[in-house]
């Protein structure tokens, strides 16, 4: 389902020189399979989730996403496969807020192959819990409200591999385990990879398959210092 | 669905600036239209007013005076034109119909003008149109105190059949210089959309013989209103008397002379239009301004939607959608600022000039003038749209961890 294959990413510091942020040799994902990365603020763990959804591009080195080459594609074709192919939980949750709930999962759905599905933007909606705040602004919700959200427009576009950056980060600890719980469970409903970065070991505890991102990140060192 | 959706909601979002930008595009737009159209169709009707007469003979000075008086009903006269003068030109083999006036006094502001009862009976004002009294009316014996009220005037000074009134003396309405004499309204003109509804008109024996006019003067007319045989009876006669002699004046063609008015005051037309062009550049501008300042509230939501699988162009075209509309709605609203501008100033030329100019008429510049605002607009949009389509998505959607 993923492949990363020597992916490798520096940005310019203070002094003009380059500083190495991630450099990994090798990572896969199966289909369907659930793993979450540990990782300290600052690690290079979120820029290594940008690095697989071709939100940055990487300065060597491959990630193939269902057997496609991300890497080695144009920025169009790659915000084509990310509409396509993955869905994206952000620990801010980046929800539209001048867009309703429903106009956000619309959203997110438009630029994916099968285009804005009303119908299935509200089941989504629904099995989430928010049938009934369709029309609501997400200023209008809960931390928790609004993390559904943003769960349901990652999970609208049947992605085949979603990423979650700290998505529990902001919510409490009851609703911490409910988000987790939730996205866990409807990845699998959906058989979507599921790949989740977190410092949270009550998070982390809850998933059998759990890798360090320091030792998985050659670059780690670097970014510390 | 997605890039309306897009417009759409930002535009909701940032409402007030849209209002006010969209307003001032609306008068901007409002503005040029109602320059344009002022500037083209009042100089096409002023020209072709000619009241159905080619010529005007009167006493010695300007041209243009003489027609603005003569036909336009504005202006002092230029002077007298004496009675054997009018009916030698009357009886001139190139003359089809002379119309002699007389001028000097008012009711309230609004002009008396002595004429003779052909003027009504035998003078198209305009091809197929002849003068018409309204139901109820007669038109004023030549040798009684009586008068025919012109539509506008009529309706202004509330005359009807049967009002009496005593006229003003002079052209300009001084209360203490009322006349002894008095006048029967007989009659009101139906609208004619020409000067001949801002007028009272008269017989012209009760102009001449009013108490306080020169005596010696009781036979002199004004003007004579003429309508020629010949185009080339005008060039015979402009030469006759403009020439050779060297009392009257022959102003010939009538057209072609308020068209030099029109070029007299062109410089006039073109600092109007060249602050309209501005007033149009300084909206467009502010649609620049207005999108490029909430360009650092808004570059968040694009770069989620970039994130969510949106293209730089498609974040580019939103913005550049988002100014088009705004340009595309100011420009509406502007015409109807300009219908309600351009129906304040028609009805100020009619009430100063008597010519009617008619706002819901089509006019191109109504098309082209909003299509041009929104293409500026548009224009202004590239801008912002640029800084969208830069974008740094990661940077500006999440904190590195």
């Amino acid at each position: 389902m993923l492949a990363v294959r020597q992916l490798s990413k520096s940005f310019p510091g203070p002094d003009g020189a380059r500083v190495p942020v991630v450099s990994v040799a090798e990572f896969d994902l199966a289909a369907g399979e659930q793993l979450a990365l540990r990782g300290e603020s600052g690690s290079g763990k979120t820029t290594f989730l940008h690095l697989i959804a071709g939100i940055l591009a990487a300065d060597a080195g491959e990630v193939r996403i269902d057997g496609v080459g991300m890497t080695a594609l144009g920025e169009p074709a790659r915000d084509r496969l990310r509409a396509e192919k993955l869905g994206y939980i952000f620990q801010t949750f980046n929800l539209l807020q001048g867009f309703t709930v429903l106009e956000n999962v619309l959203l997110g759905m438009s630029f994916g192959p099968r285009g804005a599905d009303r119908a299935h933007a509200r089941a989504v909606l629904e099995r989430v819990g928010l049938g009934h705040r369709l029309g609501h602004f997400p200023r209008q919700l809960s931390t928790g409200q609004q993390q559904r959200v943003a769960v349901a427009r990652a999970l609208a576009n049947r992605p085949r591999l979603v990423l979650a950056d700290e998505p529990t980060g902001n919510l409490d600890t009851r609703h911490a385990g409910e988000a987790l719980a939730l996205i866990r469970e409807v990845c699998r409903e959906q058989g979507a990879a599921l790949l989740l970065v977190s410092h949270d070991e009550g998070v982390l505890g809850q998933f059998a398959l759990r890798r360090d991102f320091a030792e998985l990140n050659q670059a780690a060192g670097e970014v510390r210092r | 669905m997605t890039l309306p959706l897009i417009v759409y909601r930002s535009l909701r979002q940032h409402a007030l600036s849209t209002l006010i930008t969209a307003g001032g595009i609306a008068l901007a737009a409002g503005l040029l239209m109602t320059v344009w159209r002022v500037k083209v169709e009042s100089q096409a009707a002023f020209t072709q007013t000619s009241a159905g007469f080619d010529a005007v003979l009167g006493a010695r000075g300007a041209k243009l005076q003489l027609v603005l008086n003569a036909i336009f009903h504005l202006e002092a006269s230029p002077g007298n034109v004496a009675a054997a003068d009018a009916e030698a030109i009357r009886r001139h083999p190139m003359v089809k119909t002379a119309i002699p006036i007389a001028v000097g006094d008012n009711l309230r502001g609004f002009r008396l003008v002595g004429t003779v009862p052909d003027l009504f009976t035998g003078v198209e004002y305009a091809p197929g149109r002849k003068y018409a009294i309204e139901a109820g009316g007669r038109l004023f014996a030549a040798d009684q105190r009586e008068a025919v009220a012109g539509s506008f005037a009529a309706q202004r000074l509330g005359l009807r059949v049967g009002s009496v009134f005593r006229p003003f003396h002079g052209l300009n309405f001084d209360p203490k210089a009322e006349h002894a004499e008095e006048f029967t309204v007989t009659g009101i003109l139906a609208p004619t959309n020409t000067p001949a509804d801002r007028v009272i008109w008269l017989p012209l024996r009760g102009i001449q013989t009013m108490a306080g006019h020169d005596p010696k003067a009781a036979t002199d007319v004004s003007a004579v209103l003429l309508q020629l045989r010949t185009p080339t009876a005008g060039f015979m006669l402009d030469m006759l008397y403009n020439k050779q002699g060297n009392r009257l004046t022959f102003a010939f063609p009538v057209g072609a002379i308020i068209a030099e008015l029109f070029g007299k005051i062109s410089w006039f037309d073109r600092v109007l239009e060249l602050v309209a062009y501005l007033v149009a550049l300084v909206a467009a501008g502010s649609v620049l301004a207005s999108i490029y300042n909430s360009m650092s509230a808004r570059q968040r939501d694009l770069a989620i939607l970039r994130a969510l699988g949106a293209r730089r162009r498609t974040v580019f075209g939103a913005v550049l959608a988002e100014a088009t509309v705004i340009g595309a709605v100011g420009a509406l609203a502007g015409l109807a600022a300009h219908f309600a501008l351009y129906a304040g100033v028609a009805g100020l030329i009619r009430a100063q000039t008597g010519v009617v100019l008619t706002p819901w008429a089509f006019h191109a510049v109504l098309v082209l003038c909003p299509l041009a605002m929104t293409a500026l607009c548009a224009l202004g949009g590239i801008v912002p749209a640029v800084k969208a389509y830069r974008t740094p998505v990661a940077e500006t959607i999440a904190p590195v961890s």
